[in-house]
């Protein structure tokens, strides 16, 4: 009789504990992150300020508009040492970090798709060098690919007064690669004029073209009118005024002088090696991926291909590399983002990027750790983010419309 | 209906000779024809890439090979100009500096202590990348908490010197949070003799830890100012996989929950850790660490950058973790609830195991990242490998013109070797994880 009872008074609907019930759960875990968060940025604010006080560093973004003082080894926009501002200096490094990613980002491209396609020949030679050289980039700390560039590679070069002299005004020394710099004339308007109407006039037949083909089926050399229009274009009017009139462009070229080479354009040894550091370790990482996207097109699709009578070049071009694309473009997008953020070694060598500058000459100066490590993780979140919403637009533009 | 068709106009009568056998179906000239010269395009790639390896290979062979020194005291051995013969690779600088390389500055006479905590390292990864070993758990509670300890003791000196005072306190929130557990487990109807476990189980962990890095065992302290070179660079890449594993799993776990301020969170962290720079993670923490502390404690100058390097692991992880989670089935997480599995334990007995085994490739590729990324905490003035490499390439004693090529070949064969035999694993794993799915 007993144990009846206490079976019916546990099968009695049950003490209904609020603790049981999830919104209140949800809500009690997420009050307390808010509260632990809260408190941790409370107690690292708070001491900021006392450590600032003591340190008698007034906070603020005022001292962009005070003058830096220091000189910067590469300036795209004009700037010196007695009438820059902190905030010139910041824009200096800024935009040699773009600068040197955009260019990074090109060649990076073009030799990560040769060595990608490489790696996937069917001959074994060339296959295997190219496997080679992805395994040996990819396993070596950029820093270390940096500083054997920088050091091993571009130090021992000869002091000015014995440049190496590789033809067409090109100099090679141990302050940089000199090349003939180009002065423009008032006439060069043209030249871009005739630019612009062969970009337009290239985006207008490629429409053309392609509604052509969706009507009728025919194909036209859309590559080749472009490259006619875009290239041929400028070029034949830079012909035509240089025989008709002055020429517009003329080059100035470096000359030996007695200590320095005099005139022409200087590049960096800094930059060179940064660029070719940065190039050549993120084709390897570009080569897997495009290895990787042309594999995930199924053999079907080139069977498909051939069985249809396309050539294999048309079947490269017209059915495996769109495909290929779509696996290729989002780890593509990646890429250029580590790219980007990858240039940020540059402090290790001593090129005038956003963090050389920025980072490590402004903030030893002025002491502004907050603002300065604020604005300048906020670039490069806002290079990432923008970068991926524009790959991303381009990402949804070509991904595959299922139905 | 008969048809006879004569078939015998039609139908040969004799037999045909068998076609000889093509030359050259196999062997080495057939093979070579096939796939080196099997066009005039392919021919003249093989002859380009022959080519490239005939300018690079032979210099690079003689550079550390033929014409390397391998013995000798000091740069006399090295200069051309004093043996008078052409050098290579100045082998002898290596053998010179490999204590530096390896242990920094650390006290000769306590070098010991760094080569048990090699050895301590190298067992706990084969224990836990061993896919065969035994007692894995163990291995994993081995990795995670015994071997940090042990290491952290024997490469400081331990002794922390916490005091009196201290231990009261620690007693004292000790006895309230298994209380508070207790009165917890009341509350919510549940075992209060399981949650009293618990609670002095995190205790009793804890404890252990820091009495054991409180206990004095007689080592002399060595600060970390003396450590340098291999050692912090394992140093840095071994806290940098400890802390971000867990932490990684958590803000995958974070990004992937309902709770929506608690995803807001993770997003937040996960995606500003990775669209910012190492460089200036590492920077930041150099700088502002100290700022935000309160005025009278100072951070050791190692200790920033491991924290630095363990925030940006950790979001790198989280995504991976992201992606083993997003690929196991509804139905495994529904098939979980149906049994009345609660959140942790659905979590740690049926999602997290199968999660975790799809991602081993990604895991050791995001290791391989974070251990080339450990040089860059040279940059920040730490003396990692490359900041000894750095150091011993400027000595007078050793000036001689291939000294730095040498020396950055050594840390590039350092770091090959590593990476290398990672990525080699981990497409052992894939393969292995592979075998499963094929039919």
């Amino acid at each position: 009789m007993g144990s009846v009872n206490t079976v019916v008074s546990q099968a009695s609907p049950p003490k209904k504990s609020f603790l049981y019930d999830p919104k209140v759960r949800a809500v009690f875990y997420q009050a307390l992150l808010v509260v632990t968060v809260t408190y941790l940025f409370f107690q690292a604010g708070t001491n900021a300020y006392d450590n600032l006080q003591r340190a008698k560093i007034a906070s603020g973004f005022g001292f962009l508009e005070t003058t830096a003082g220091f000189d910067i080894s590469q300036t795209l926009i004009p700037y010196s040492a007695a009438g820059s501002s902190y905030g010139d200096a910041f824009l200096v490094g800024l935009l040699n970090t773009l600068v040197v990613s955009a260019i990074g980002i090109v060649f990076a491209t073009v030799l990560g798709f040769i060595v990608g396609i490489a790696r996937l020949s069917t001959n074994w030679m060339v296959a295997k060098v190219a496997m080679v050289y992805v395994e040996l980039l990819r396993n070596i700390p950029l820093l270390l690919q940096l500083l054997f560039w920088y050091i091993a590679v571009l130090g021992p070069l000869p002091q000015p007064r014995n440049s190496i002299e590789m033809g067409a005004g090109f100099f090679l020394n141990a302050r940089g690669l000199f090349m003939p710099r180009p002065i423009f004339a008032s006439d060069v308007a043209a030249i871009l004029a005739a630019l612009a109407i062969g970009i337009v006039g290239a985006v207008l037949f490629r429409r053309w073209a392609r509604r052509r083909q969706e009507e009728t089926g025919r194909q036209y050399r859309v590559g080749l009118v472009t490259l006619g229009l875009v290239l041929g274009l400028p070029v034949v009017t830079w012909i035509v005024l240089a025989l008709v009139s002055t020429n517009p462009i003329s080059f100035d070229m470096p000359r030996k002088g007695t200590f320095n080479l005099q005139g022409g354009m200087q590049i960096l040894p800094e930059f060179v090696a940064l660029l070719v550091g940065l190039t050549t370790y993120t084709a390897a990482f570009i080569a897997e991926v495009v290895r990787a996207g042309i594999l995930a097109v199924s053999k079907g699709q080139t069977e498909a291909a051939g069985s249809l009578g396309l050539k294999p070049g048309q079947t490269l071009r017209l059915v495996v590399v769109p495909q290929a694309m779509r696996v290729i473009i989002p780890p593509l997008t990646s890429q250029y983002l580590n790219l980007t953020k990858n240039s940020s070694l540059a402090v290790a060598i001593g090129y005038p990027d956003l963090v050389q500058v920025f980072m490590g000459t402004v903030l030893n100066q002025t002491g502004q750790a907050i603002e300065v490590v604020v604005i300048t993780m906020g670039v490069y979140l806002t290079i990432s983010l923008v970068t991926s919403f524009f790959m991303n637009v381009y990402n949804r533009r070509m991904a595959i419309v299922e139905r | 209906m008969s048809t006879a068709v004569d078939m015998s106009h039609y139908v040969r009568a004799d037999k045909i000779e068998a076609l000889p056998p093509p030359k050259l179906a196999r062997g080495p000239v057939a093979w070579m024809r096939e796939n080196l010269f099997s066009g005039p395009v392919n021919t003249l790639l093989t002859l380009l890439a022959l080519y490239l390896l005939y300018v690079t290979i032979p210099p690079v062979v003689r550079f550390l090979f033929t014409d390397a020194v391998w013995t000798g005291a000091d740069r006399s051995v090295c200069r051309e100009d004093m043996v008078g013969h052409p050098v290579g690779a100045c082998w002898a600088f290596i053998a010179d500096k490999i204590n530096f390389f390896t242990y920094g500055s650390y006290p000769a006479a306590e070098r010991w202590r760094v080569n048990v905590f090699f050895g301590l390292l190298a067992i706990g990864v084969v224990w836990l990348l061993w896919l065969r070993a035994p007692r894995r758990d163990l291995g994993a509670v081995y990795f995670f908490w015994v071997f940090p300890v042990v290491s952290y003791i024997l490469l400081t000196g331990g002794n922390a010197d916490f005091g009196g005072r201290f231990w009261t306190i620690f007693a004292i929130a000790g006895a309230v949070l298994i209380a508070a557990l207790a009165a917890a487990a009341y509350a919510l109807n549940a075992s209060i003799r399981t949650a009293i476990l618990a609670g002095a189980g995190i205790v009793a962990a804890v404890g252990i830890t820091l009495a054991a890095i409180d206990w004095d065992f007689d080592l002399l302290p060595v600060p970390t100012a003396l450590w340098g070179g291999i050692l912090v660079t394992l140093i840095v890449a071994t806290v940098g996989i400890v802390f971000s594993l867990p932490f990684g799993i958590l803000l995958a776990l974070g990004r992937r929950s309902r709770l929506p301020i608690l995803r807001l969170a993770s997003v937040i962290f996960i995606e500003f850790v990775r669209g910012v720079p190492l460089i200036t993670v590492l920077i930041m923490a150099n700088t502002m660490l100290p700022l935000f502390l309160p005025p009278d404690t100072s951070v050791d100058r190692l200790l920033r950058p491991l924290v630095g390097t363990a925030f940006f692991a950790s979001a790198y992880m989280a995504e991976v973790v992201r992606g083993g989670l997003q690929a196991i089935p509804k139905g495994q997480y529904e098939g979980a609830m149906s049994l009345g599995l609660n959140y942790p334990q659905m979590m740690i007995f049926i999602v997290l195991p199968q999660a975790l085994r799809i991602v081993i490739p990604g895991i050791v590729n995001t290791f391989i990242g974070l251990f080339k990324d450990t040089s860059l905490v040279s940059v920040v003035g730490i003396f990692d490998l490359i900041k000894t490499i750095e150091a011993s390439r400027i000595d007078p004693n050793w000036a001689a013109p291939t000294i730095s090529y040498t020396g950055y070949a050594f840390a590039a064969l350092f770091y090959f070797v590593f990476c290398w035999g990672m990525s080699r694993y981990s497409i052992g794993v894939e393969r292995r994880l592979a075998a499963g799915q094929k039919r």
